[in-house]
């Protein structure tokens, strides 16, 4: 038998998009500690039900971590106090017994509250719409090493690749800066053989993209912290030396206006 | 019951502000918060130069009394009066001088508009949480960039006025005479006290700008990542010690008019 925690919880209730929104106290008893966050959440959740309340809304789907639908900011940080760990994975034996949780949605003007703790992160969706693909016609499925790609080339994409959208980034940047999701999904096309047609087409346009909803990036380094997949701010140099190279060469040749 | 959910909104299609049209070069560049944030860096390092060969040119002030050219002066003098017959003969007397001026009033221009802009595109993009934050990576002096920077504004305005312009009372102003100036008004502990924490502000400013800096221009290589951190530190900590220990000199009459040979 696991051990159970007894906790106080502060959670942003919010009807609708534009209705005001509070915290609103919830006892939590006997929360087991192998629990995960969100399942804590389910069992508050089956009380207010069995209590004839309205459940807390809370965004999940595969709560294994890939999917990033999850995401509240849990006592003032993303995804909470575990490095590199989504809601879903985070468990609560990170907590102690008797512990007072606030429990808040991500905060940015792009991001408005849908309902309670569930935000509308379709802006990240118009960054990608900006430029996160390849058009050009690579053909059917070619022999592996066809294309010799660097290991550390090969590394470094796959890094960037394992952005899975959640937002975090956008919730912990004191900016609502987009600069941390929009890096990795630049780069994992960028640093790649290809992403090379549209290599700097795209930096421009989703980086332009980005700015019509985000804030600025002011090096911080919240991002990287509270992102779930831990991918560096690094990127974020990259994307802006790929914008700047987009800027400043001209990429037109000769009878080209 | 559950109160029923408002339409649902579609933020994407809702930018917070509109899509402008592309300017020419390189105007296009200082369109995009990317492109004001390369600008910033630039014009930041132009800065930190300046701040860092003012610290260096004011060391003169512990050399007191030397003789050039046969007379004997201060150094510091001799040295301002080097500045103005910087490149002399080939460009006139202080026109040298008011090249690096316009080019440095041109970097605080900019620099400061940048600030502005990015100041207000994030202040628009930003929901203040309900609930404390913990901040894991953010240090005090990222975090105070945009104050630190104000206060260091002021503190310049301030310094010229005192030393270049003469327009604060409590000494008498000489043109052309650094040493006798700086003394005068140093030796005021309220004025001296200012100059301290200015510089110490002056110095965290110039921590997270000599750090952030190669992320704004796009300088990443991780075999140097790890220094970045210590170079920041270096410079601020060079220029805290340098410009602090002007004040505290003048204070403790290591700096002082007693070796004037009239």
């Amino acid at each position: 038998m696991s051990n159970t925690l007894n906790l106080t919880l502060n959670i942003w209730r919010q009807d609708g998009p534009n209705g005001p929104g509070r915290f609103e106290t919830y006892k939590a008893p006997g929360i087991p500690e192998d629990a995960s966050f969100l399942e804590m959440l389910d069992l508050v959740n089956e009380e207010l039900i069995a209590q004839g309340k309205v459940p807390v809304e809370f965004p999940h789907d595969c709560r294994e971590g890939i999917c990033g639908s999850c995401g509240v900011m849990i006592n003032g940080q993303a995804h909470g106090p575990e490095r590199g760990t989504a809601t879903c994975q985070l468990h609560m034996r990170k907590f102690s017994d008797g512990d007072t949780i606030d429990v808040e949605p991500w905060r940015a003007a792009a991001f408005p509250v849908i309902r309670d703790l569930v935000v509308d992160r379709s802006p990240l969706d118009a960054i990608i719409e900006a430029g996160g693909y390849i058009s050009a016609p690579t053909g059917t499925a070619q022999d592996a090493n066809e294309t010799p790609i660097p290991k550390e080339v090969a590394d470094s994409a796959m890094d960037a690749a394992a952005c899975i959208g959640c937002g975090a980034c956008v919730a912990a940047c004191p900016n609502s800066a987009a600069q941390l999701f929009t890096a990795a999904k630049v780069w994992h096309l960028n640093s790649l053989p290809q992403g090379q047609p549209e290599r700097y087409r795209r930096a421009q346009n989703m980086v332009e993209t980005m700015e019509l909803f985000f804030g600025s990036c002011t090096n911080h380094g919240e991002c990287s912290e509270a992102c779930p997949k831990e991918i560096s701010q690094d990127f974020i140099a990259y994307l802006n030396r790929d914008h700047m190279k987009a800027k400043f060469f001209n990429r037109k040749l000769a009878s080209q206006r | 019951m559950a109160a029923p959910t408002k339409a649902r909104v579609d933020s994407a299609d809702r930018p917070l502000r509109p899509k402008g049209k592309e300017l020419p070069f390189p105007l296009s560049l200082y369109q995009t918060a990317v492109g004001k944030k390369w600008v910033m860096a630039v014009t930041g390092i132009m800065l930190l130069g300046f701040v860092v060969f003012h610290m260096l040119g004011n060391l003169k002030l512990y050399l007191g009394v030397v003789e050039h050219n046969g007379v004997l002066d201060y150094d510091a003098n001799i040295y301002g009066e080097w500045l103005r017959d910087l490149l002399v003969p080939f460009l006139p007397r202080t026109v040298t001088l008011w090249i690096l001026r316009i080019g440095l009033i041109g970097a605080f221009g900019l620099h400061i508009h940048a600030m502005y802009a990015l100041t207000m595109m994030n202040q628009q993009a930003n929901v203040t949480y309900s609930s404390k934050r913990d901040w894991k990576a953010a240090t005090f002096a990222s975090r105070s960039m945009r104050y630190t920077g104000v206060i260091v504004l002021a503190y310049l305005i301030f310094h010229l006025a005192d030393l270049t312009w003469g327009f604060i009372p409590g000494y008498d102003y000489e043109r052309g005479h650094p040493h006798e100036n700086v003394v005068g008004s140093l030796s005021n502990p309220v004025v001296a006290a200012f100059y301290i924490i200015a510089n110490a502000l002056l110095a965290m400013h110039i921590f997270h700008g000599a750090y952030s800096m190669f992320q704004s221009l796009g300088i990443n290589n991780p075999a140097y990542n790890k220094l970045r951190r210590g170079f920041a530190a270096g410079v601020a900590g060079i220029i805290l010690i340098g410009n602090v220990s002007f004040p505290i000199a003048v204070l403790a009459g290591i700096i002082d008019l007693s070796d004037k040979v009239k």
